[in-house]
């Protein structure tokens, strides 16, 4: 049964991948004009350097053609090359991906640590823990990354100076603290949502009637919370974090710039705006792949959490 | 009323009648909610007249310059002054979002509805095509679209709107799925009603306590995600005083010690978004009775 | 040594609703003796399930709870620590939907060798072959299979037993069963029902036996106490009830169960609707406004308890209608085949 899951999942996880490496690829005809002015970002070239383009993205070939091209490309890690630095988009990736993986990771142990202690904190108390996690959390949830970041700057860094403002930092140390002040903007709000919905959750379970089954029977209460509360409230909020984690991905682009971080998501933008297609192409497919990766390992932690799955997504 | 419902005080409210009676349901902090929810509607209609001052005209002899006689939030980096800025800005802050709720939530509400009526092969098909279209986050689909077609406030809004109706038209999904089941329907279609009349008629205005609340909670997150890509570049172009663009050009200033033009755009977006955030999911709560 | 099980005296029992105190059970009187099978018998809202819920020392903190409730002589509002755990272990309680009471993300082993291992201490193999064992004394014979299987492998039928059997493992002298047939199929509920009468004469065990159903009460209890609004009004033999009630309420019950028997042309039912134990008014008998026997004096006293040859009754005028609210019922009832006769 399990297996049987598994194996929907991940041909899932491959139509995901073939749709979104569709569309990314896609994005080249979409492009007002010829394939090769998208290409360009709409600048002129000479025709060398044009019959370059041609030969690579097999322009003159039919469309699925080139498009297996590229994503035959993609799959050995050549991305093709920037228009506006001409280097290998995938070194330009690869000097990048660390900054932007780390920021990921420092946000998730914060949202995981932070969001889903607060979460049962308040989930198992009432009165002033409650309502005050009720309060702080509905503000911060609707705090965007980048708002948070100037908050942040603000306080942190230009009145207290205990963080850096902007910049990556060397050494890990040094990483660390430059990563620290972005990974809380990063996390802030998806860290409210994950309260949220722990705390929502915690409730839940704690009023279901087998936790009175539990008492009936005189389970101590600290055995009766962890087995029958935290182990059924574990699904919907795992399944919330993980979503929340993978949101990370995009919202990164946001806060890697808010602080001037050399990531991918910061390069990514920049491209976007200087039309660089190549490279956007490039860091889309990345991130997209993790967004969807991420995805599946949270369905495969509801399945082994919750024995009535045994087919269907986590959706049901 | 039974021992369960009594040991688990079940909070026993009459629930609202009407739109303003289930509004009122919503208690204090929903009627909070909505209240600036109308203020920020208010001035995105009316924001540009209202503004004391003219929101674009620069004057860097001013620059920075503190909240001063008339000018509340003081200027921003190209002295203009701050609060007539943000009155004005409101515009693209509440249309972009009520824009990509409009067309996630009809694309999504179709979906739905055709997926749940049609059920079988056609649900799987539609079920499936859901799940596949997920791998796209919004703000990544936003950036793609403006590598493509130029930064600019529609693409952006089209881009997001693609990427919320999978998520939409799986919520809605399963409340189209009970509503298909019910006994009035098969009563109608035996009458002869057609499906689609049917659905207009019956289904989704049965539903449309769900789709409100949904909406709701949409256009917090729309906010926040086109104020982003604003934030970025990509979205509302400078010199529009949009909150998100806003924030961004204001961003120079905090190391400089003067936080307060980005920082009151900030605080509006936070402001507005937490309205509907509250609002959305008393929303949600109504539902459910 | 006392020789009664479980003494309930004056039980009142107060839940805050909405920020305003409730009653939910007035001055609730039971005994049970060992080995005994009670039934308790009402309608929605009458206060059976909240009743079971107190002996089991299952009310939220916040109740107010007043009268005494003593097990094997001890009070049990009192109890604390391992003595509550003792106690816990010494009454089970047996639920009305199964599958909502069993944890649906653990194994039936689980949840049958939870108690066993955490306040027993008895060791994991040796719980579940006592479980497997007690699974084939409730009629399920492939034990082994069916521990490492999952609540939603199991219809209800089965959840039941499997609930039964696990009550039982922690060997209790006192059942609480509330409405444990209920939410079975027909059929089911009398292999369910079978199977807890003969288990609890095997192994001696006290019952309370909460159901809305007098005949079903009847089957297996000696004893039915019968409720409304909160209070008990009467108590009596089970095989008494249908014959000789002492109570208007009963008789009423009694008459309004479709007979299969007879011939009917409406469906006889009490007017009014059932109250709950908050909305009676103090005061005055709570079933008065719907009950046929009503008086002046029934509007204006609470009726108390009073014993008639063996059984007790909670209505002013039960010693002077003793015997008449049986046949009363009869006799509408010819009136109405009369009526039926009439018309054809």
């Amino acid at each position: 049964m399990l297996g049987r899951f598994v194996a929907r999942r991940l041909v899932m996880l491959i139509a995901s991948l073939l749709v979104a490496s569709f569309v990314i690829f896609a994005a080249l005809y979409a492009a007002p004009g010829n394939p090769i002015s998208a290409l360009s970002g709409g600048r002129s070239l000479p025709a060398a350097s044009m019959a370059v383009l041609e030969q690579r993205y097999h322009l003159n070939d039919p469309f699925f053609v080139q498009y297996w091209y590229w994503l035959n490309g993609a799959l050995h890690g050549n991305f093709g090359i920037s228009i506006t630095l001409r280097e290998n988009v995938s070194t330009l990736i690869a000097s990048r991906i660390w900054t932007t993986a780390g920021l990921v990771a420092y946000a998730s142990v914060l949202i995981v640590i932070f969001g889903i202690g607060l979460g049962i904190l308040s989930g198992l108390r009432r009165g002033l823990v409650d309502t005050g996690t009720l309060l702080v959390t509905a503000v911060s949830a609707a705090i965007p990354g980048f708002v948070a970041a100037i908050v942040l700057i603000l306080v942190f860094a230009v009145n207290l100076g205990w963080f850096p403002a902007l910049g990556n930092g060397t050494g890990l140390i040094g990483n660390l603290r430059h990563l620290t002040l972005p990974a809380v903007a990063l996390a802030i709000s998806s860290l409210a949502i994950v309260a949220r919905v722990t705390r929502a959750a915690v409730r839940t379970e704690a009023g279901r009637e087998h936790v009175q089954t539990a008492v009936s029977r005189g389970i101590p209460v600290r055995q009766r919370i962890r087995r029958h509360v935290l182990r059924n409230a574990a699904i919907p909020i795992t399944t919330i974090t993980g979503i929340t984690i993978a949101s990370l991905i995009a919202l990164d682009a946001v806060i890697e710039t808010a602080f001037s971080l050399n990531g991918l998501g910061a390069y990514l933008v920049q491209s976007a705006q200087s039309k660089d297609l190549a490279v956007v192409q490039g860091i889309s497919l990345v991130l997209v792949t993790a967004f969807v990766l991420v995805n599946l390992v949270v369905d495969l932690l509801y399945a082994v959490l919750d024995p009535r799955v045994t087919l269907g997504s986590r959706a049901q | 009323m039974g021992a369960t419902a009594l040991l688990n005080e079940a909070e026993v409210r009459p629930p609202g009648t009407g739109f303003l009676g289930r509004l009122r349901a919503t208690g204090p902090a929903g009627l909070a909610s909505a209240g600036v929810i109308v203020i920020a509607t208010f001035a995105a209609f009316f924001g540009s007249l209202l503004a004391p001052y003219n929101p674009v005209e620069t004057n860097l002899a001013l620059a920075w310059v503190g909240p001063v006689g008339g000018h509340l939030l003081g200027f921003d980096g190209q002295g203009r002054d701050v609060l007539s800025r943000l009155l004005a800005g409101a515009t693209t802050s509440m249309l972009g979002p009520l824009a990509v709720v409009i067309l996630a939530m009809t694309a999504g509400t179709l979906l739905a509805v055709v997926a749940a009526w049609r059920r079988g092969a056609v649900d799987a098909m539609i079920s499936s095509g859901l799940d596949i279209l997920f791998a796209f986050p919004g703000i990544l689909l936003a950036v793609l679209a403006a590598a493509v077609f130029g930064a600019g406030l529609p693409a952006a809004a089209i881009a997001l709107a693609i990427a919320y109706t999978p998520y939409v038209a799986r919520v809605l999904r399963g409340a189209a799925l009970k509503e298909r089941g019910q006994p009035y329907v098969a009563a109608l279609e035996v009458q002869g009603v057609s499906a689609p009349g049917i659905c207009l008629r019956h289904l989704v205005p049965n539903m449309l306590p769900l789709i409100i609340a949904q909406a709701t909670i949409m256009f917090g997150w729309a906010m926040v995600d086109l104020a982003a890509i604003s934030f970025l570049g990509l979205g509302v172009q400078p010199p529009n005083p949009d909150w998100g663009v806003m924030i961004s050009e204001n961003q120079t200033g905090i190391p400089q010690g003067y936080p307060l033009p980005a920082l009151s755009a900030g605080i509006c977006i936070v402001v507005v978004v937490v309205a509907f955030n509250v609002l959305g999911e008393r929303l949600f709560a109504e539902v459910d009775r | 040594m006392t020789d009664t099980l479980l003494e309930v005296d004056h039980l009142t029992v107060r839940l805050r609703v909405e920020g305003r105190p409730r009653s939910v059970l007035r001055d609730v009187g039971l005994r049970i003796g060992p080995g005994e099978a009670v039934g308790l018998v009402g309608e929605s809202g009458s206060g059976k399930s909240m009743t079971a819920r107190a002996i089991g020392r299952l009310l939220p903190e916040r109740a107010a709870v007043e009268g005494t409730i003593r097990f094997q002589g001890a009070d049990v509002a009192g109890l604390t620590g391992s003595d509550l755990r003792r106690y816990r272990s010494q009454v089970a309680m047996i639920f009305q939907d199964p599958r909502a009471h069993i944890n649906p993300v653990r194994r039936i082993g689980d949840f049958m060798t939870e108690a066993l291992r955490t306040n027993l201490g008895v060791r994991s193999a040796e719980a579940a072959r006592r479980a497997v064992e007690m699974l084939a004394q409730v009629g399920i014979e492939d034990g082994e299979r069916r521990l490492r299987q999952y609540p939603h492998q199991l219809s209800g039928g089965l959840l039941q037993r499997v609930m039964i059997a696990a009550a039982l493992l922690t060997e209790p002298r006192l059942l609480l069963a509330d409405e444990p047939t209920t939410a079975l199929d027909v059929t089911t509920q009398a292999e369910v029902m079978a199977i807890l009468d003969d288990l609890r004469r095997e192994l001696h065990l006290g019952m309370l036996f909460i159901t809305h159903d007098l005949e079903l009460a009847a089957a297996i209890c000696d004893r039915t106490a019968v409720m409304y609004a909160g209070q008990v009004v009467e108590v009596s033999a089970s095989a008494r009830l249908h014959d000789d009630p002492l109570h208007p309420y009963t008789a009423a019950l009694t008459a309004a169960r479709p007979d299969i028997t007879r011939a009917a042309s409406r469906l006889r039912a009490i007017p009014g609707r059932p109250l709950s134990a908050f909305e009676a008014p103090d005061g005055q008998c709570a079933f008065a406004p719907r009950c046929a026997h009503a008086l002046d004096a029934c509007r204006e006293t609470a009726p108390e308890m009073t014993e008639l040859d063996g059984g007790l009754s909670r209505c002013l005028r039960a010693g002077e209608l003793r015997g008449k609210l049986a046949t009363e019922s009869e006799s509408t009832e010819s009136e109405s085949t009369e009526s039926e006769a009439a018309d054809a």
